[in-house]
């Protein structure tokens, strides 16, 4: 038995001086040891050169692969790094041409043959031609690619069966390379907006020999073969992605800046704490400004909003009592003051939604629906058998909200339709907070009365908001369905006249908002995004929320430092 | 001998843990491409399921996973589909790594010294003042001392950048905020058993040698005390090396706690289970090093 010898013992003796405490010189030596570490850690992290231009650009994306993206800020990053045939135009929002310098459409519209740029070139020297072209789009329909998008590639002839496979063979799809420059395809119908989707990510041209060298991670390796302005220097998970001017791209004379950092950031705090420090020069995501001072910020000259293709709106599920009968529904309708929440909750610049289609889409005027009308609203539930919503079942209003950011707003606005139906109608409608991924399965299995929800156009064409709530849409999430309804989408989308295709829409969005009511549109988003326009140029109103990175530009690149001194303190 | 029979214990523990979480997280409601926005037509969405075998029973699911995990591949992230779940750690835990370690490190620099320092001066006012402020660090949490501290020492005083992950400068604000709670909890800590060792027979006899009272403190009662603050160590270094969701969040730093906590939200199943599988590593192996050091520190532990 040894236990207490150490303990007796009398003071250390002089070359132990390290053992004064027994033991304890172990956690001395780890600690150093630990110290140590983190410390070649951090100074291992490589000192890069300061970027041209910082940009918040929203959450950590997803994916940077065209055929995979389906968020906003991760389509922006793609678009900057792969172009397809056609590329959208940053002040009008309309195709021009990318990778192709022309096309020419035939008489009826279904065929259209794009001429490929001679000098085309990927940034890492191999040249681009339309076997490039061809792999691409095949790729984007393969299912084992497993695009959320390969729908966008259904117009085309043949491409659903392929998909899903009752077609095996691919070159039957309606796309081919007549030559090393010249491109066809055939639509089964002619689609107004088949040079929007030419623009749209899923349709652009990505390098087989990387995809096929590198597998799913292709993306994230460098050097990375791109076909837009930009090429990818480092996509570090949460911590950036950093682009440099592609100065093979076709264009690359016109791109204005060398070097841009797009910063994934999750908190609309430290985004704005970004921005003020000077850190960061554009911040363009709406659900990065804490909403708490969105009414200072918008006095900012710094903030600029401008329209935008997104709806707020809420859906009915109409398979449920008493939410089948249309009178119900538009009594409901009738009775949300949407003046109000504009006014009182959503500060960012929002217009009211009397409309489903936003307003200043492409060649497209939407019908009006009834205003706030809660006289008309309490007539219409008397008649559906609810006098002062006596008698009206316990229905809920499902949302999500999260923590921070823009969907905050989400239970605000909740508690606002509650009371309104409460005072206007007499009914108890109770709130659901759900989490987000919860609210969506649930959105779509039906398990809902009332939903809040949101639409955001993907092309600039009434179609994007309109063809979801055919029968058979997975997006339609109202339990409505309307042959007559179906039949003018069907109509519109073959029709090549612009003005009686509109009709036909116009006819459909009726049905939606004025006659049948499966969903009543609230307000429509603002774009937003906040920068000085005197530092940072080329950032121009996009109603798809698009600022294509190589319009952007800093006229003095030195004006920062300026800033971080000067004029932090006054600007806001 | 006892370590072996620990280390044979780690595999089966493994076993038992990844597959609680792997069917925990696919019990919850939503799956991970449950979006705003369905696909076009349901035929692509059942690809979608089938590209990454979701559409498998969930037995055979999880022999995949483990088929892949003896190659050490924890598959591909259902979230971020061009980055394997190996690559997200590869990228986020040096971070959080380094973040946890210099945490570390400063809860153990203020937290030992001032719980030390209070028990010392146990009665008189330094004691009230340390444990006051010790329990302070615990009771104020770090979303709330994260902010105060950007405000003050970022954006009034500029002496520290107010987010992002670049330097070392970068690293010392949310090294503050993240370790100031568990300075706080070593502190009461040490306190609690630096009065409990002081009670004990051996100090009464170290006394009565005629030993300076710092000699009896520091030599005899400060080992023993260290014992409750050793076993702490070693969770608590567990789960400062897999990072915060508040701090990474609120600093922009890119660490696994964000990744955590996204990766249940957005019901990235091969992430989460992932990431629980590191987690759990590193958990069993600290604790195995705790068990350790209390050999070195303290000569009454044995292990049969």
């Amino acid at each position: 038995m040894n236990r207490t010898r150490r303990v007796f013992r009398g003071a250390p003796s002089g070359r132990r001086v390290f053992r004064i405490i027994p033991g304890l010189h172990w956690l001395e030596a780890g600690s150093l040891f630990l110290l140590g570490c983190s410390a070649i850690l951090l100074v291992g992290c490589k000192q890069e050169p300061r970027a041209d231009l910082v940009i918040v650009n929203g959450n950590e994306p997803e994916s940077l692969d065209p055929a995979i993206v389906t968020a906003v800020p991760d389509m922006r990053i793609a678009k900057a790094l792969f172009e397809g045939l056609a590329r959208l135009d940053a002040r009008t929002d309309r195709p021009a041409p990318g990778l192709a310098e022309r096309w020419e459409i035939s008489p009826d519209g279904t065929t259209y043959t794009f001429y490929l740029r001679s000098n085309l070139v990927w940034s890492t020297g191999e040249p681009i031609s339309t076997a490039d072209v061809l792999y691409s789009w095949r790729r984007a329909l393969s299912p084992s690619t497993a695009s959320d998008y390969a729908g966008q590639l259904f117009y085309i002839k043949n491409a659903e069966a392929y998909y899903n496979g009752q077609l095996t063979d691919p070159s039957r799809v309606g796309i081919q390379a007549l030559d090393s420059r010249r491109f066809q395809v055939q639509l089964d119908y002619p689609l107004a907006f088949f040079l929007d989707l030419c623009c749209y990510p899923t349709l652009a041209i990505v390098p087989r020999h990387a995809i096929e060298k590198y597998g799913d991670g292709w993306v994230t390796r460098t050097p990375l073969p791109c076909s837009g302005p930009y090429e990818l220097v480092a996509w570090r998970l949460n911590d950036k992605v950093r682009v440099r001017k592609n100065p093979r791209y076709w264009d690359a004379a016109r791109t204005r800046t060398e070097l841009i950092d797009l910063l994934p950031t999750a908190s609309p705090n430290t985004a704005l704490n970004l921005y003020k420090t000077g850190i960061a020069d554009v911040i363009w995501d709406k659900d990065l400004v804490p909403v708490e001072l969105m009414d200072l910020l918008i006095k900012s000259p710094d903030f600029h909003n401008f329209s935008f293709l997104g709806t707020f709106f809420y859906r009915f599920n109409v398979t449920r009592k008493p939410l089948d009968d249309a009178r119900v529904r538009r009594a409901l309708a009738l009775a949300t003051d949407k003046e109000q929440i504009v006014r009182k909750l959503t500060f960012g610049g929002e217009k009211i939604a009397t409309h489903y289609v936003p307003d200043g889409v492409a060649n497209y005027q939407s019908p009006k629906a009834a205003g706030f009308d809660p006289e008309a609203a309490r007539r219409l539930l008397a008649e559906a058998g609810f006098p002062g919503g006596r008698g009206f079942p316990a229905l809920q209003y499902t949302f999500f909200a999260s923590a921070g950011g823009g969907a905050k707003i989400q239970g605000k606005i909740a508690v606002e339709l509650q009371q309104m139906w409460k005072k206007e109608l007499g009914v108890e409608i109770g709130l659901r907070q759900i989490e987000r991924k919860i609210f969506y399965s649930a959105q779509s299995r039906l398990d809902y009365d009332i939903s809040a929800s949101s639409w955001v156009g993907d092309y600039n064409d009434a179609n994007t908001f309109l063809d979801m709530y055919v029968s058979t849409s997975g997006n339609n999430r109202t339990g409505w369905k309307n042959s007559r309804y179906d039949q003018l989408i069907l109509e519109a989308n073959r029709q090549a006249d612009l003005l009686r295709r509109a009709e036909l829409f116009r006819q459909a969005e009726s049905l939606l908002v004025n006659e049948d009511i499966p969903i009543v549109p609230v307000y429509f988003y603002a774009g937003f995004a906040l920068f000085n326009d005197k530092r940072v140029k080329g950032i121009f109103p996009s109603i798809l929320d698009e600022h294509p990175l190589q319009e952007i530009w800093k006229p003095d690149r030195q004006s920062r430092v300026h800033v971080r001194q000067a004029d932090l303190a006054t600007r806001f | 001998m006892y370590f072996l029979r620990r280390f044979a214990l780690v595999v089966p523990l493994l076993v038992v843990i990844s597959l609680a979480s792997f069917l925990l997280v696919r019990l919850a409601p939503g799956g991970p491409f449950d979006r705003e926005r369905k696909p076009a037509s349901p035929e692509i969405e059942r690809r979608l399921l089938a590209r990454y075998h979701l559409d498998e029973p969930w037995w055979r699911q999880y022999l995949r996973f483990v088929g892949a995990l003896g190659h050490g591949d924890l598959g591909v992230s259902l979230q971020y589909r061009n980055h394997t779940v190996n690559d997200v750690i590869a990228q986020a835990l040096p971070v959080s790594a380094s973040l946890g370690l210099l945490a570390f490190g400063f809860t153990m620099g203020i937290g030992l010294p001032l719980g030390f320092f209070a028990a010392a001066r146990r009665g008189h006012w330094q004691d009230y003042a340390g444990s006051l402020s010790a329990i302070l660090m615990v009771c104020i949490p770090a979303f709330v001392i994260a902010p105060v501290l950007i405000i003050v020492f970022a954006i009034r005083w500029r002496m520290f950048p107010v987010a992002l992950w670049a330097s070392p400068l970068h690293a010392v604000l949310p090294c503050v905020a993240l370790g100031l709670y568990f300075s706080g909890r070593v502190a009461r800590l040490l306190r609690e058993a630096m009065l409990t060792a002081v009670k004990a027979e051996f100090i009464t006899a170290a006394r009565a040698q005629g030993l300076s009272e710092t000699a009896v403190l520091l030599k005899h009662a400060l080992p023993l005390a260290l014992l409750p603050v050793v076993s702490y160590s070693g969770p608590l270094l567990a789960d400062l090396l897999t990072g915060s969701f508040v701090i990474e969040t609120i600093f922009q730093i890119p660490g696994l706690g964000a990744f955590f906590v996204n990766g249940s939200l957005n019901r990235d199943y091969t992430l989460v289970v992932g990431l629980v599988v590191v987690y759990a590593v590193l958990l069993i192996l600290l604790n195995l090093a705790v068990d350790f050091i209390y050999v070195l520190l303290d000569p009454r532990v044995r292990y049969e």
